[in-house]
């Protein structure tokens, strides 16, 4: 069987929770085998409606409402071999790839992360993954009974919603981390942006943190994520959270919009999984063009507050 | 405190990535290699823990003969000395394997690696080797402070942030945050004469399996030319972005 991490954020199922549970569904069905979710703590939406990406059964673990690594990945990998799992599916979030490592060691099950597609064989597992921060797509098989997969989010997504209810059962399960999680500080109203389906990103183009509100304008009326370049979060403009690129975030949305950003090798490698790239820059020879789908070129302060208008002129 | 900083030698990030001709590796040629940047973050940390408390800083990596230069870098930067597994590793659940095996009694009171290599982009080596020690873990540790045995952390998670505490020993994967870009330090030249007389021993491995393997590795497919719009007609960027591309 396929077991599936389904994760949840204030009582929620998060977005890429419905793209792993699709995939482990498609592991199992390719096997002749059954898709079973694990959720841990309280879930407002019925587990049961997780049938609807295809799981069987969905068993939901109480006694734990908080993330630490080790209590669900010690939980999450006596259920694997207590049902004998083959695969265990979990989304590449920051929780998911908290657990990856610690649930392979446990499980003693090999591990293959960023993985972008279905299986091409599951004798042996073989999948395809990203490498070299995007540039680079590898081909890679795992020799062990079972294997942790860790999705890229965004990458694969959920597929359309049927009407299935999946079986459910409740399990009371002692959860002991290592570490004691304090405050959480995430900021209500914002898209994490692996989630962000579109981002909104802006460099020194910009000329100074006090610009930044055309760029978020632009962001809301997109329903968008914002991002920065490394130079723009090195020198304080933005928060790190935001930087994109190969030692940041790594995203993979339908929709990225790159504003005063030239483009450099590093920032290519973390948003290169974007479907769709539309870059702004007053420089013609920016580097990022021969990258792009789309491409304006002219000055940021006075293309933003006009597509802004433009979008939501046709949005509405 | 014994600080334990795992290493990894990656290509730099500005590196245009060939394969071989037979897609079965990286083409190294024309490559420099560097230590890996989320590693060079906790390295830096690991040396103001160092200064402002006590104690050693060792640097470990799982590599042939060739790594040796990127350790030595590493002990250039102000480490007090580097151990070499001596191999070639396969996968992420071996390499964990022989840290553990290695670092296991040598009484680290923290082991930092980074939370992930820019190379293979794992991800898995910090996780693995704090389950193999059984002691706790912290991912995407973007804050640490240390007061006896007592670790304050932050990590960085779906849009924020989450304050931690445990006890040493611990391992962390960290990344930028951990220290400031700016206060990463560039290797002086009594540095680099210091580190070429540094201890860097090599050790013999355990013999760790690897659990998966490389198959094959290719490069994306190049995208199509660019489709330039006038900036005074951005309705039609908008059209396109609905009608073409189907994103808005």
């Amino acid at each position: 069987m396929v077991l599936i991490f389904a994760e949840t954020w204030n009582g929620q199922f998060k977005k890429s929770t419905f793209e792993a549970v699709r995939y482990g569904a498609e592991c199992a069905k390719a096997q002749g085998s059954q898709a079973i979710a694990v959720v841990v703590g309280s879930c407002e939406p019925l587990v049961e409606t997780l049938g609807a990406y295809g799981a069987a059964k969905v068993i939901h673990l109480k006694g734990s409402d908080r993330f630490e690594p080790h209590a669900y990945a010690t939980a999450l990998s006596a259920l694997a071999a207590e049902l004998g799992a083959t695969q265990i599916v979990l989304n590449g979030t920051a929780n998911g790839k908290s657990m990856a490592g610690l649930l392979a060691a446990m499980a003693q099950a090999g591990c293959i992360s960023n993985v972008t597609a279905l299986p091409s064989s599951f004798s042996p597992l073989t999948v395809q993954r990203s490498a070299f921060s995007s540039k680079g797509i590898e081909q890679c098989s795992s020799q062990t009974a079972c294997t942790v997969l860790v999705l890229v989010p965004n990458a694969l997504g959920t597929g359309p919603a049927g009407s299935d209810q999946a079986a459910a059962e409740d399990r009371n399960v002692a959860f002991v981390g290592k570490t004691t999680p304090g405050a959480a500080h995430v900021a209500s109203g914002k898209i994490p942006l692996p989630e962000a389906e579109r981002v909104v990103s802006a460099g020194r183009g910009m000329k100074g943190p006090d610009h930044w509100g055309m760029v978020e304008e632009l962001a809301a009326v997109l329903n968008a994520g914002t991002a920065c370049s490394k130079p723009v979060s090195d020198i304080g403009w933005r928060p790190h959270s935001e930087h994109v690129g190969q030692t940041g975030i790594q995203i993979n949305p339908q929709l990225y919009i790159a504003i005063g950003i030239s483009g450099a090798i590093q920032h290519l490698a973390g948003v290169s999984g974007s479907k769709t790239i539309v870059v702004i820059n007053n420089d013609p020879e920016a580097p990022f063009f021969k990258a792009a789908d789309y491409g304006v070129v002219g000055d940021a302060f006075d293309v933003i507050p006009r597509l802004t208008a433009a979008l939501k002129a046709h949005l509405n | 405190m014994k600080i334990l900083v795992c290493i990894s030698h990656v290509p730099d990030t500005t590196a245009k990535i060939q394969f071989t001709a037979n897609g079965a590796a990286l083409d190294p040629a024309g490559v420099q290699f560097v230590i890996n940047p989320y590693d060079e973050f906790g390295l830096t940390k690991a040396l103001q823990l160092k200064e402002s408390q006590g104690g050693t800083v060792t640097v470990v990596t799982y590599g042939d003969a060739s790594v040796e230069a990127t350790l030595r870098k590493a002990l250039a930067i102000g480490a007090d000395d580097a151990v070499r597994l001596d191999g070639v590793p396969t996968d992420a659940l071996q390499v964990a394997s022989e840290l553990a095996t290695y670092a296991d009694g040598q009484g680290y009171d923290l082991i930092i690696c980074g939370q992930e290599s820019i190379d293979y982009n794992g991800g898995i080596v910090p996780g693995a080797l704090a389950a193999k020690l059984d002691v706790p873990f912290v991912n995407a540790c973007i804050g640490l402070e240390i007061s006896g045995s007592n670790a304050t952390l932050l990590r960085e998670m779906d849009g924020g942030k989450e304050e931690l505490t445990a006890t040493l020993p611990m391992v962390i994967g960290g990344k930028k945050g951990l220290v400031e870009e700016s206060e990463l330090r560039i290797p002086n030249m009594r540095g680099i004469m210091t580190a070429r007389t540094k201890p860097l021993a090599v050790t013999a491995l355990a013999g760790a399996a690897a659990t998966t393997s490389a198959l094959s590795f290719a490069k994306p497919a190049p995208k199509a030319a660019v489709q330039l719009i006038d900036a005074s007609n951005l309705d039609e960027l908008v059209r396109r972005l609905h009608e073409e591309a189907k994103v808005i």
